[in-house]
């Protein structure tokens, strides 16, 4: 469970409002640590956001997004119980991805 | 915060006197207590950091059993005490070059030590001076824990009284105060008589953005 | 000598003049004002996405999750309600401990807990527990989140407590070190601010309050939850003191003072900070 995804589901009608946080540490690879050492660029390049083979929403993330980014979007159509897809992709070529039911 | 509205002052004053005084009326700790306390809590501080930055000289045991707040006559002998412990830099010159105390004005850092979070090497001391107080106008970021410092020179001129007024008062501001909580910044050996004659001109200059 | 009647509309503009002063100065104060109101909706909006929520998620597995020689979970950690017993709980720390026979805050407790149910030592207990994603932090913040709603109510009963409390009091006021800075130097006048940044009276309940439910914090500067044990540490810092040991006594007495002054605040926490 080190990289956690945590979703916050509303629905209201059939609008749903999605709050995430996801834990990343977002380098923007301009930092320098304690030593006077550049920290190596670590960021979040694509997330993608699907619900029932439906990309509601797909986002290009860069450096000047910060640390444990906090994202909130609406999208129509949404169900509760239905299931939410999370999925991105960082710099680095990591990527994660999570699923959250809808409440 | 520029309107002296006296009677404000005072209530807050009053507040603040009898806060601090609620604050001391539970039980006191005795100092043998206190002195175990500090020892095993800081029991990993070098023997350097020990008298430096634990140990108390008499200004501060006073200051700290009176919080700051002391009986005129122990004031007065506080002041008396501070003045005279004032040097003045070789040359003599207690007005310096207010570029140079512009710069120093600005340092914040220097000085701090830890474990965790240890100073790069060669981390500069400085006055900090906008942590506490406005100075030039066009500097927005600047703190109220002291007096606005804004226009000091245009207000007072640059009398040899003046200049030295000054330069002691930033060199142990309780020769004017007793328990400011202004550091004692020359008494403490924080910045060089000549440093602080370069502060003295920031403050003082005509051409100083404090002044402009 | 001059009459009355050529003094009079001197006398009108000296009594006058201040008062417009006070106009002009109360219109900047209402700049000040308007400043703080902005900042603290700001503030407010940051809250929804406070990443400590994810040190929170962290902390409740770790809570229920076996460690240790013993191959222990820590549910069964008694935090001053009872064993597993964590509403509230945090509200109610440091307090006197029999076991132990100390006062303890929340992280030497849990301490406590790592080495007595879990079997490891102290050491392991406390390895890195400042750094960013550690089990302390996750653990602590975790804690914290239970008290949500919680009202600060730390006991001053046991003479222990009472003692901690009148050293965190003497601590608060000690001034030593090259800049002769005290806790007080800072922190006890109202209205304050170190440059932009406001620093609260701590001798006054309703600004302690302000401040003690919303610790542990995320701090966005650091990017992650700082305790209130590593936030007491950089005041120290800062006031250019040598760094307290962790879990030491002089940390644990001032949390148990400012505690104190904060007693009725209702916890919010984790916080978030700049």
């Amino acid at each position: 469970m080190a990289n956690a995804i945590k979703v916050r589901s509303k629905i209201e009608g059939d609008v749903a409002l999605i709050r995430l946080l996801i834990s990343h540490p977002m380098e923007t690879g301009l930092r320098k640590d304690t030593e006077g050492q550049l920290v190596p660029a670590h960021f979040i390049e694509l997330l993608t956001i699907t619900y029932q083979d439906r990309t509601v929403l797909s986002a290009q993330w860069g450096p000047a997004v910060s640390r444990n980014p906090y994202l909130a979007f609406r999208f129509k159509g949404a169900q509760k119980g239905e299931k939410l897809r999370i999925t991105w992709v960082d710099n680095k070529g990591e990527s994660q991805t999570d699923e959250a039911v809808l409440e | 915060m520029h309107c002296v509205n006296s009677k404000l002052v005072c209530t807050l004053l009053l507040i603040g006197w009898f806060g601090s005084a609620m604050a001391g009326e539970d039980a006191t700790v005795d100092a043998e207590r206190l002195q175990d306390a500090l020892r095993r809590s800081f029991s990993g501080a070098t023997p350097e950091e020990w008298k430096t930055r634990v140990e108390q000289d008499r200004n501060q045991t006073l200051c700290s059993r009176y919080r700051n707040a002391p009986p005129p006559d122990i004031a007065a002998a506080i002041s008396a005490e501070a003045l005279s412990s004032v040097r003045y830099p070789e040359s003599n010159k207690l007005l310096g070059d207010w570029k140079k105390g512009e710069q120093l004005a600005m340092i914040s850092g220097g000085g701090q030590v830890s474990r965790i979070v240890p100073d790069p090497a060669g981390t500069r001391r400085g006055g900090n001076c906008f942590a506490c107080h406005a100075l030039s106008v066009k500097e927005v970021a600047a703190g109220n824990l002291g007096p606005v410092l804004t226009g000091f020179g245009k207000a007072r001129g640059t009398s040899t009284e003046t200049v030295r007024y000054t330069y002691e008062k930033i060199y142990n501001a309780q020769a004017y105060f007793a328990c400011s909580f202004m550091p004692r910044f020359g008494h403490n050996g924080w910045l060089t008589p000549d440093q602080i004659a370069d502060l003295v001109a920031f403050l003082l200059d005509p051409q100083s953005p404090v002044n402009r | 000598m001059t009459s009355f009647a050529s003094m009079w509309p001197r006398l009108l503009l000296a009594l006058l003049l201040p008062c417009l002063w006070c106009i002009v100065a109360r219109a900047d104060d209402a700049q000040d004002a308007r400043t703080r109101e902005e900042i603290n909706k700001y503030r407010e909006m940051l809250q929804e996405g406070n990443p400590a929520e994810l040190s929170e998620a962290r902390g409740e597995e770790l809570w229920t999750t076996r460690a240790g020689p013993r191959n222990a979970t820590l549910e069964q950690c008694d935090l001053g309600l009872g064993p597993g017993k964590l509403e509230g709980a945090y509200a109610r720390l440091p307090r006197y401990f029999a076991d132990t026979r100390e006062v303890q805050d929340v992280e030497s407790r849990l301490v406590t807990c790592m080495v007595e149910l879990q079997g490891l030592t102290r050491e392991q207990a406390t390895r890195g527990w400042y750094q960013a994603n550690s089990d302390m932090e996750g653990l602590v913040t975790y804690i914290a989140g239970k008290s949500r709603g919680a009202s600060i109510e730390t006991p001053q009963v046991h003479p222990a407590e009472r003692d901690m409390n009148a050293l965190g009091n003497a601590l608060f006021f000690r001034r030593s070190g090259p800049l002769d800075f005290s806790c007080a130097t800072c922190h006890s006048q109202p209205d304050r601010r170190i440059r932009l940044q406001e620093v609260r009276d701590l001798l006054l309940p309703e600004d302690a309050r302000i401040v003690l439910t919303q610790w542990p914090a995320y701090r966005v500067s650091q990017g992650q939850v700082w305790t209130m044990e590593r936030r007491l540490m950089d005041c120290m810092r800062q006031m250019r003191w040598p760094e307290p040991g962790y879990l030491s006594e002089a940390l644990i007495a001032l949390q148990v003072f400012l505690q104190k002054q904060a007693a009725g605040g209702v916890m919010q926490a984790p916080g978030i900070k700049r």
